[in-house]
């Protein structure tokens, strides 16, 4: 089986999508990269987005339908939201989530409201591809992660997953998908990689998936966390902890059922959420977990998230900031006093 | 004629700009700092020409591209380094990084990160500094691809409206990212789009220091007596890529030794004897500007990381819990 990037994995997928459906359209900012003049035809496609995600849909799929905007999201956002009204399956891409403010109304107010809003006869089938997440140094305007944001608003599905394989599956899903999509790529995950079957067919929104099976405790991962979660659930093996890892991968809507299945089984949570504490979505998970599995907690639902501040930009602040496989592991022993 | 004085801090922050940049790239090969690094060269006659113009106090926003901005307004050179080596003597206390150097104290409201977050921002000090009778002048530093993001224009409308005094002094470097300038306007030149709001517009070249200077002292005289907002396009040319490790391979290889004829930094040099400077004069200000350029690298790297839970302070003024 073939062995792809992330990066690679979401190329493929939109690559497949423009092959399928001839509505199906990319807008962002450098996605075609290069001159765009005449005389420099041979410098185009340079760059495919900073982190070179797109690159080579502009040579194959010509500018008409892969479209590089002007630093104006308000503008191709809302135009996506009208496109996907009257036809099209348009792609946005935010560059970076933190941008998500300058355009913010288009997604809020338009995009997921206006079915429920004009009597139900209008879809959106739009998706919005972007990029979270800290740990590369960039500061406080290019790291955030703004989940929960998005998962806030009715109307609005949102996902944000941890591999390449399921970045494939669920990006594939959510261009075929009838409603507006924050699909949420993070910046330390593109170049990760494992086996992604060519034919892999789409993964259905809104099914989470048990990353590895345990009876102690259930770590509710949140994409990134994923790879810190799997550290613990390992060294936590020589402390005879055997962890349950469950990444829900798409946040609205949220595979509850998986959740809670597990949550019976183990009775001991930890949420690791590399987001800003307050109204996220381990303070969400947690609260459904209070209501949906009282009797079966055999302790207090514990999270593991960033701090209240804004992504700090030097290392060892930053570091300090985002959770850690070692808080993670603590967590777990003391839950079980070992 | 500029008196001697004016000439020299001209001449030196020309110099320490272009020895600072070229030091970042240098270390950003070597991969010796964190974060994303995105120097200015080709710009540093917008830098200091424009602030040889301004007050000490006066407000400026700068970008993410803001190592110039900040050494012509004359902060720290050592904090600014130790700044984008992520230090606690850093200028931003090692929180914001090489895309945020920024210091309150020499008059800069921010460095920020989002295209087009600056303008509104000054529009806000200018307003102040009009209701309070304030004598300081407010300029908004931004780049030509700013100019399509609806921040710009809904700040750019306010200012004509409110009769604001301030300048919108935009960057035209040619690209913005990967995408050339000339690809996405609409009007023959950029300051045209100055005209939806019957805005004053004055476009120089960026390369020359004391055309900007000159212009700037001119549109500052001109916002003032009339109390208006100007739009200043100054076109340069940018030699860096986007960020350092950007490869470049969307600008064409003639156009950038084409630009290299004007490079600011040589003009002023053929410039110096206009303004009566020797040679001699040339190389102590490189001489000058070098040694403080590495002195500021040797300070950065002995300095001391932040501790980790540093990152908890000055998330607000007042809290009642401790942030955590
Ligand atoms: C709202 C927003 N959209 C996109 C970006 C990503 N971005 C960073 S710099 C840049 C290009 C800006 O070009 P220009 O205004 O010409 O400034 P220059 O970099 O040339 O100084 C873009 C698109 C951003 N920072 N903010
Ligand atoms: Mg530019």
């Amino acid at each position: 089986m073939p062995i792809k990037t992330v990066k690679e994995a979401i190329n493929d997928a939109l690559v497949q999508s423009f092959e399928n459906d001839k509505n199906v359209i990319l807008m962002g900012e450098d996605i075609a990269g290069g001159k765009g003049r005449e005389q420099y035809q041979g410098t185009q496609d340079a760059w495919g987005g900073p982190f070179g995600v797109t690159q080579g849909l502009f040579t194959k799929f010509g500018g008409e339908r892969v479209r590089d905007t002007t630093i104006a999201e308000a503008g191709f956002f809302g135009a996506a939201v009208g496109a996907a009204m009257t036809g099209l399956r348009p792609i946005v891409e935010l560059m970076y989530v933190d941008f998500a403010g300058v355009c913010f109304d288009q997604m809020m107010n338009q995009a997921a409201k206006v079915r429920y809003m004009f009597g139900g006869k209008q879809k959106v089938p739009m998706v919005v591809r972007t990029v979270v997440g800290a740990g590369f140094r960039a500061g406080s305007e290019h790291s955030q992660t703004l989940y929960s944001l998005y998962t806030h608003i009715p109307g609005l599905k949102v996902v944000a997953p941890y591999d390449a394989y399921d970045a494939k599956g669920l990006l594939l899903s959510s261009i075929q998908d009838d409603d507006p999509v924050i699909f949420m790529e993070h910046k330390r995950l593109y170049m990760t990689s494992c086996e992604v079957p060519d034919d892999l067919k789409p993964i259905p929104l809104g099914k989470g998936k048990i990353r590895k099976n345990g009876s102690d405790v259930t770590i509710i991962a949140i994409q990134r966390m994923n790879l810190f979660a799997e550290e613990a659930a390992k060294e936590l093996e020589n402390n005879n902890i055997s962890c349950e890892i469950i990444d829900p991968r798409s946040y609205s809507p949220l595979d509850e059922d998986l959740i809670y299945t597990s949550v019976k089984k183990t009775g001991r949570v930890i949420i690791v959420d590399e987001s800003n504490p307050k109204c996220s979505l381990a303070s969400e998970i947690s609260s459904l977990i209070s209501e949906n599995c009282f009797s079966d907690l055999k302790s207090g639902v514990i999270k593991i998230t960033a701090p209240h501040t804004p992504v700090p930009f030097s290392p060892p602040m930053e570091d300090f900031y985002i959770p850690s496989s070692k808080k993670i592991g603590d967590a777990a022993k003391e839950l079980l006093n070992a | 004629m500029l008196d001697k004085d004016k000439l020299d801090w001209i001449y030196n922050k020309l110099f320490t700009i272009r020895f600072f940049e070229e030091r970042i790239k240098k270390i950003a090969k070597e991969k010796s700092v964190p974060g994303y690094l995105h120097t200015c060269i080709g710009s540093e006659a917008i830098c200091v020409g424009v602030m040889a113009a301004l007050n000490k106090d006066d407000w400026i926003s700068s970008t993410y591209r803001n190592h110039g901005h900040a050494i012509a307004k004359d902060c720290n050179l050592n904090q600014i380094t130790s700044e984008i080596y992520g230090r606690s003597t850093g200028i931003c206390k090692g929180r914001g990084g090489s895309m945020h150097i920024s210091d309150f104290d020499r008059g800069m409201l921010g460095s920020f990160g989002i295209v087009a977050a600056g303008p509104p921002v000054v529009l806000g000090a200018a307003l102040q500094e009009k209701i309070n009778n304030g004598s300081k002048n407010s300029v908004s530093f931004f780049g030509d691809g700013a100019i399509h993001n609806g921040a710009f224009h809904e700040a750019a409308g306010l200012a004509k409206l409110w009769n604001i005094p301030m300048l919108f002094v935009c960057e035209n470097n040619g690209y913005a990212e990967a995408t050339a300038t000339d690809w996405h306007l609409n009007t023959k030149e950029l300051s045209d789009i100055s005209k939806a709001y019957d805005m004053v517009a004055y476009r120089g070249n960026g390369n020359d220091v004391f055309e900007v200077f000159n212009l700037t002292n001119k549109a500052l005289e001109e916002s003032r007596n009339k109390q208006t907002p100007i739009f200043l396009e100054f076109k340069n040319y940018r030699f860096s890529g986007q960020y350092e490790g950007d490869t470049q391979l969307y600008q064409p290889q003639e156009e950038i030794e084409n630009a290299k004829k004007n490079d600011p930094i040589k003009l002023a040099i053929d410039n110096a004897k206009n303004h009566n400077l020797t040679k001699d004069d040339i190389e102590t200000y490189k001489k000058n500007a070098l040694d403080a350029v590495n002195s500021a690298f040797d300070f950065a790297d002995t300095q001391p990381w932040p501790k980790g839970e540093d990152a908890l302070q000055e998330v607000y003024v007042n809290y009642p819990k401790e942030v955590n």
